[in-house]
């Protein structure tokens, strides 16, 4: 079961869960404060490359049915609907430049270039995603309901498709983005189901006919005759955006210690507590400036979940502030290179495909999510007794008078749990030495009580005969004598 | 029939731009509807303005292109209006303009004191505005525009609006009653009567107009040279100066004694609220409220109160609150139809534009006045407030 209790599974009181959360608050504030000038033209410049970029790759593919001009114009495309899905579209409609106070630049007006309108996006990914962040059946994006990402999710037969579900998903990232927004948008607005000129769905199909007509109709019809070169470019750079975005989402949020939790973590969750479960919930990837911009500084998935209204290019910065806080409450900071990450991620959709009866760990010890339970039955040889954490018995290293928490715990038992691991076996094996040991004398007292029987058979049998020819002899000399 | 159905196309290629703010519909529009399912999901605008800031209706924008000084703390501000501005306002109205500080667009009202369809001669005949600004104590954004703001800067425009307007044709008698920088709509319903006139030259082109205008000293008189000058040219305008400094405040019984016939005016007042309250009780005590037509400027401060009477301007309600209740909570509990989301201010989804006043944000105590959007779930009132909802 996912972590029930954040406070046992964080190995913080809840006086500790809450400094922190003032202290990120902090963080907050000073960020929001020190917005300016620099920040608005960050974005504005954005806007502008995008644009420019975008024309200039349109513009390329009149001369598509050239080699050169085609992978140019895709290259070029691509990268143009990538950094308009990631650093504008997903950060505009956080509401990250809200502040500017500028009308064409905010959450309430921005329109992506996505399939799913803006505001169906909003409500699933800001409301469901960002504040039931990895809470099962809360969050639907957790797996997009059609993955299985978790052992607490039940195994259906239906799961063993997941590894061509996934490659699905990836290609049509896009699509499936929609379809998910679009179905919670009808559930979180309460429109019956079969109500088809509903406004979400009129909202729907007006936003899939525009963006549809505009890459697939009107610019290769624009093209002329270089029409169906067009076409394809088009629906290469709308492939190659949604494989990156789907890349750079499952590794913020699947690879192995992006934490699970249950609803009952919900019930009077503090603001303290809501903070540390986007920190324990996301995981970060390792990138420089360039792949941090491609990105949409999702690679900053942490910041982005404690801060999701902040300016992006704000992430890096704040990330230092977030690990110094990590290593204050000595707390993990999930993160690795990218291709680690998407590993990780890749390796627990392919293992989940398969029913428990395969999997070795449970969903309290399991490498993409544990819970507070890890800890109990284990011993820690730095902290105290590990199933009851008091106040006043405060797990602090009496040498260094650091804090020991989460993350040394993580750290003590995976050693403590491969130790116990290793002790089990080594006792399986001194068992079935014991067993084979008293087989073998089991067998040796078998052979000789056989050959006792055998002994003690043969011996009754020469008695047997000595008296059969005592008496045989008596009677011979009966009759002699009776003859006599 | 064949009409109905190139109307029917015709609508049908406008529909993407039909949300932009323009005025009235042009043939461009046509146009821009067409290109824009080829620059979908942007308009074609969102491309233009990258050439020209001002080639963009999909927010009115625009770009100030004389800064004259009026007095040492006022400033008139000749703007050209980007596409799709309404230039058939009604004098004495006022816009929005937003101007940019600091990254951040701060917006305000101010009266428009140009003629409507005012072409400058000096500007190669372009269409233009114009609006005068005069410096608050403590106003951030009339501190900058008065002292710093170049020319050429792009400003946004928020439509003409105000129900303190001349009508036309105006009343045979009027009386202007104004101090400080509550001459500026006065200024633009002047003008607009100046121009009519020279159009159609001849007598009862110019109504008879009195003007009672007060001011500190002569120095702090707006638009000083341009009355007197009217003063002199048109034999139906009369205006009377009083300055404050050395006379004290204009007792309104002096009406009496100076334009016995005031009683006869439809008079139109606009200054400080002290004296806007005064007139308003003379005008009910005399039994004419009905012929006096008052604006009321938003004072522009920095501080202001905790809590306040929250308008929910679309549905009609109010609500009472304290300086901790946030507007959405307020608003459900007078059983308002609010947007909401996650109530902690990170889902964007309760997202309303506060049409009036001030409010305060919960958590780091930023102001934000008329104009913005403002985060109902995580807001309370900073005084009365009206939300559009």
């Amino acid at each position: 079961m996912a972590i029930t209790d954040i406070k046992a599974f964080a190995h913080l009181t809840a006086a500790d869960i809450e400094t922190l959360g003032q202290e990120l608050d902090t963080i907050r504030r000073d960020v929001e404060q020190s917005l300016g000038e620099r920040d608005a033209k960050y974005i504005r410049r954005t806007i502008r490359a995008q644009r420019t970029l975008e024309m200039a790759a349109r513009a390329t593919l009149f001369g598509s049915r050239n080699r050169w001009a085609w992978g140019a114009g895709v290259a070029m495309l691509s990268v143009a609907k990538i950094i308009e899905n990631m650093e504008l579209g997903h950060n505009i409609s956080h509401g990250q430049w809200d502040w500017m106070n500028d009308p064409e630049i905010h959450s309430t007006s921005w329109e992506w270039d996505m399939t799913g309108p803006s505001a169906q996006w909003q409500r699933a990914h800001n409301y469901s995603h960002h504040m039931y962040t990895n809470v099962l059946g809360k969050d639907e994006d957790l797996g997009f309901g059609i993955l299985r990402m978790t052992r607490d999710e039940q195994w259906r037969p239906l799961h063993l498709a997941q590894p061509v579900a996934n490659l699905l998903l990836a290609a049509t990232f896009e699509w499936g983005i929609a379809l998910h927004d679009w179905s919670i948008e009808k559930q979180l607005s309460d429109v019956p189901r079969w109500q088809l000129m509903s406004e979400p769905n009129r909202a729907f199909g007006r936003k899939i006919a525009r963006q549809v007509s505009k890459d697939f109709l009107i610019h290769p019809a624009l093209t002329g005759p270089a029409w169906k070169s067009t076409l394809k470019a088009n629906a290469t750079a709308n492939l190659v955006r949604n494989l990156w975005t789907y890349a750079v989402i499952f590794c913020g949020h699947f690879p192995d210690g992006a934490e699970k939790f249950t609803v009952d973590q919900l019930v009077d969750e503090t603001r303290g507590e809501w903070y540390l479960r986007q920190m324990l919930g996301s995981a970060n990837f390792s990138a420089g400036p360039v792949m941090a911009f491609m990105s949409g500084n999702l690679c900053y998935q942490i910041e982005h979940h404690l801060f999701p209204d902040i300016p992006s290019s704000r992430y890096p910065e704040i990330s230092v502030r977030v690990r110094e806080l990590c290593d204050k409450y000595d707390l993990p900071y999930t993160t690795g290179s990218l291709g680690k990450q998407y590993l990780l991620a890749f390796r627990t959709i392919h293992k989940l495909a398969l029913p428990d009866r395969f999997l070795r760990r449970t969903a309290d010890d399991a490498p993409e999510t544990s819970s507070e339970r890890k800890f109990a039955g284990i011993t820690l040889p730095m902290l105290p007794n590990t199933e009851v954490w008091t106040e006043s018995h405060w797990p602090v290293d009496p040498v260094t008078g650091e804090r020991r928490g989460l993350r040394s715990a993580l750290a003590e038992a995976k050693v403590a749990l491969k130790e116990k691991a290793r002790q089990e076996k080594e006792a399986l094996r001194e068992a079935k030495q014991a067993l084979q040991d008293k087989a073998r004398h089991e067998q040796q007292a078998l052979r000789e009580t056989r050959q006792a029987l055998r002994d003690k058979a043969q011996e009754e049998r020469r008695v047997l005969r000595r008296r059969a020819l005592r008496e045989r002899a008596i009677r011979r000399v009966r009759r002699r004598q009776r003859a006599n | 029939m064949v009409l109905k159905s190139v109307q029917g196309v015709r609508e049908w290629l406008e529909a993407p731009v039909a949300e932009a703010k323009m005025a009235g519909r042009t043939r461009l529009d046509a146009l821009r509807g067409a290109a824009a399912r080829v620059t979908t999901p942007l308009l074609p605008d969102d491309y233009l303005h990258l050439i020209n800031p001002l080639w963009s209706a999909r927010e009115l924008r625009g770009r100030i292109v004389s800064v004259r000084k009026e007095t040492t703390d006022a400033v008139t501000l000749v703007i050209k209006p980007g596409w799709g501005f309404d230039f058939t306002f009604t004098p004495g109205q006022y816009i929005g303009i937003g101007v940019l500080v600091d990254g951040r667009w701060h917006w305000r009202s101010y009266s428009l004191t140009s003629p409507p369809n005012w072409t400058d001669p000096g500007s190669r005949s372009r269409r233009l505005i114009s609006i005068a600004v005069k410096a608050m104590p403590e106003g951030f954004l009339s501190s900058h525009l008065v002292n710093g703001v170049p020319e050429g800067t792009v400003v946004r425009l928020a439509a003409p609006q105000g129900g303190f307007v001349l009508p036309e044709p105006p009343p045979a008698k009027v009386l202007f009653l104004t101090a400080g920088s509550g001459i500026t709509p006065v200024m633009g319903m002047l003008r607009t009567m100046d121009r009519r006139a020279a159009a159609r030259p001849g007598p009862g082109g110019w109504p008879d107009v009195v003007h009672v205008h007060s001011a500190r000293t002569a120095e702090d008189v707006m638009f000083a040279t341009e009355l007197r000058d009217l003063h002199d040219r048109r034999p139906s305008f009369t205006a009377h100066l009083h300055l404050t400094g050395a006379r004290g405040k204009f007792a309104l019984t002096g009406l009496d004694e100076l334009f016995p016939d005031w009683r006869e005016r439809e008079t139109w007042a606009c200054g400080p609220l002290a004296m806007l309250d005064d007139i308003e009780k003379h005008w009910a005590a005399a039994g004419l409220s009905d012929h006096l037509h008052i604006e009321r400027f938003e004072v522009e401060r920095s501080a202001v109160g905790e809590g306040g009477t929250v308008t929910f301007a679309r549905s009609g309600r109010s609500a009472e609150i304290d300086g901790a209740t946030s507007l959405l909570q307020a608003g459900e509990d007078s059983g308002v139809q609010m947007p909401f989301g996650c109530r902690m201010g990170i889902c964007q989804t309760c997202v309303v534009t506060l049409a009036d006043g001030r409010v305060r944000d919960l958590r780091n105590g930023a102001e934000h006045q008329a104009g913005e959007k403002v985060q109902t779930c995580i807001s309370a009132a900073a005084g009365d407030c009206t939300l559009e909802v």
